[in-house]
């Protein structure tokens, strides 16, 4: 994983639309994604996920969690900022970015330690933290369908691509 | 023996003296929402920046208020965890090395023990064992405590506290930071029965609580419908009688399950009437009774933090030289004393 955040990527840009009916399809979605990081590309991901409160962010991180191993709780990170699951061969970070005012404030939150081959950053809010994160390999949006839900997955770098690959219907 | 308490492990800095025999003889709050409002939140950095400009005043205001000077303090008592980070370690370092230059002892304290045992400085105070509901921004609990240190967990929230669910609903209905309290107003104009939310989790056993679907459905509810002023209250209404609702549904479980009849509620969220009329309700028909600190020791204080300070003080239990803070930090780890 390159922690050159500021390098612009050339990897082949594809989007892909899912649309998932309730809560429990995107746990599932957040299942698959697990397993492809799992059984296919060996490496943890990047990812932003962008939508309106209640969309189902932190459901569909909750899927992932879950799909590498954990057993317990996924907890909204909202008040700590972020959520570290250590999960043996695997990290997962559950930011939630909502509540800082300055991007700056990820320095003092040591935020480059975070990113790593077997280290997985799930990004809620992303755009509180411009210029300091990683690039993301993929980003999420989350919109309402009345009370389902449209999403939408685009890949930015050769990992993004590579896991859109892995992903079907 | 007196104790100085300081409590900086989020946006509230409070300092407080507590005497064993007086209670407590002076307290001072600062709190940072103004500071935050523009951003919708604490900002952990800002946070610590302002921890560090206003401890040390309030702790000499506490002094003065008290008519004390520190020759007449026993010991030192600081929030050690949980919290944020960075707003941990401005009263810890304050706390440990003013303890070290006073010569006291130094005593850390676990903030979630702080709010459980703040229904302690009020003149009823309940006898121990008795479950309590711990219901803030950032937590939502049920304890059984059998004595001070003795806690077991009996259900927490799987996703969103409670009262992190009421900030956010609150901005969906188009409501300012920290919005819980504003919402619980609109509400009063709301009308019972136009919206029905669900009670998570109440239809199957355990005490363990979710609320990140309520918000989902109050997400859901306010996209369906036409938001003019009454509906807005409307669905303010009903979000709040569910999460009341749920917590009382689950209070009741918990002192059957636990077969006691004393219920403590604090954190911030149980300075909201209608959970207090409703938890009043539940506990007298079991026969028992609900017990709660005055409004301003239902939030982050140093009040409560002097008071669990001096418990450990008295048992003799009290840091070294060192200080350290824990940003998580389980209650049920703590010692017994």
């Amino acid at each position: 994983m390159n922690v050159d955040m500021n390098k612009p990527c050339s990897a082949p840009r594809t989007e892909k639309e899912f649309n998932l009916a309730d809560e429990s399809a995107t746990v599932t979605f957040g299942n698959k994604l697990a397993n492809i990081v799992k059984n296919e590309l060996n490496h943890g991901i990047v990812v932003y996920l962008n939508g309106d409160l209640g969309t189902g962010k932190t459901t569909l991180t909750r899927g992932f969690v879950q799909g590498l191993g954990h057993k317990g709780n996924v907890k909204s990170p909202t008040y700590t900022l972020v959520e570290p699951y250590d999960l043996g061969e695997w990290q997962v970070y559950h930011f939630d970015l909502y509540r800082l005012a300055d991007p700056e404030e990820l320095e003092y939150m040591g935020i480059r330690d975070y990113f790593g081959a077997q280290s997985n950053c799930f990004i809620e809010w992303p755009e509180k933290g411009a210029g300091l994160l990683a690039n993301a390999d993929v980003t999420i949006n989350i919109e309402y369908q009345g009370e389902q839900r449209k999403l939408t997955i685009s890949s930015h770098t050769t990992i993004g691509h590579k896991l859109l690959l892995g992903l079907t219907e | 023996m007196r104790i100085l308490g300081i409590e900086t492990s989020c946006d509230e800095t409070g300092i407080a003296i507590y005497d064993e025999k007086e209670g407590i003889l002076a307290h001072r709050l600062y709190s940072q929402i103004a500071v935050h409002a523009d951003y919708g939140g604490v900002v952990p950095e800002l946070a610590s920046r302002d921890h560090v400009r206003k401890t040390i005043p309030l702790i000499k205001e506490v002094l003065a208020d008290a008519k004390l000077t520190a020759k007449d303090l026993d010991g030192v008592a600081y929030t050690a965890g949980p919290g944020l980070v960075g707003a941990l370690l401005v009263g810890c370092s304050i706390g440990r090395s003013l303890a070290y230059g006073w010569n006291l002892p130094a005593v850390p304290v676990h903030h979630m023990e702080g709010h459980l045992l703040a229904p302690m400085l009020e003149d009823d105070v309940p006898d121990f064992p008795f479950v309590a509901l711990l219901v803030s921004g950032g937590h939502t609990m049920l304890v059984r405590v059998d004595g001070i240190g003795q806690y077991e967990l009996l259900g927490e929230s799987v996703d969103d506290a409670a009262g992190e669910a009421f900030d956010k609903t609150a901005k969906l209905l188009g409501l300012d930071y920290p919005g819980g309290p504003a919402l619980a107003k609109m509400a009063e104009t709301g009308k019972k029965g136009r919206f029905k939310f669900p009670r998570p989790m109440t239809d199957r056993p355990g005490l363990d609580f979710s609320f990140s679907g309520l918000k989902t459905f109050a997400a859901n509810t306010i996209h369906k419908e036409e938001m003019d002023k009454q509906t807005h209250a409307d669905v303010a209404y009903a979000f709040q009688e569910a999460v009341v609702d749920t917590l009382a549904i689950k209070c009741k479980r918990a002192l059957l399950q636990c077969e006691l009849k004393r219920l403590v509620i604090a954190g911030g969220v149980s300075a909201n009437t209608e959970l207090r009329a409703k938890l009043e309700q539940i506990t007298a028909k079991l026969g028992g009774k609900v017990y709660y600190p005055r409004p301003e020791f239902c939030t982050d204080n140093g009040a409560m933090i002097a008071y669990a300070g001096m418990q450990r003080l008295k048992a003799g239990v009290f840091a070294d030289l060192s200080f350290k803070a824990t940003p998580r930090w389980p209650l049920d780890t703590l010692a017994a004393i």
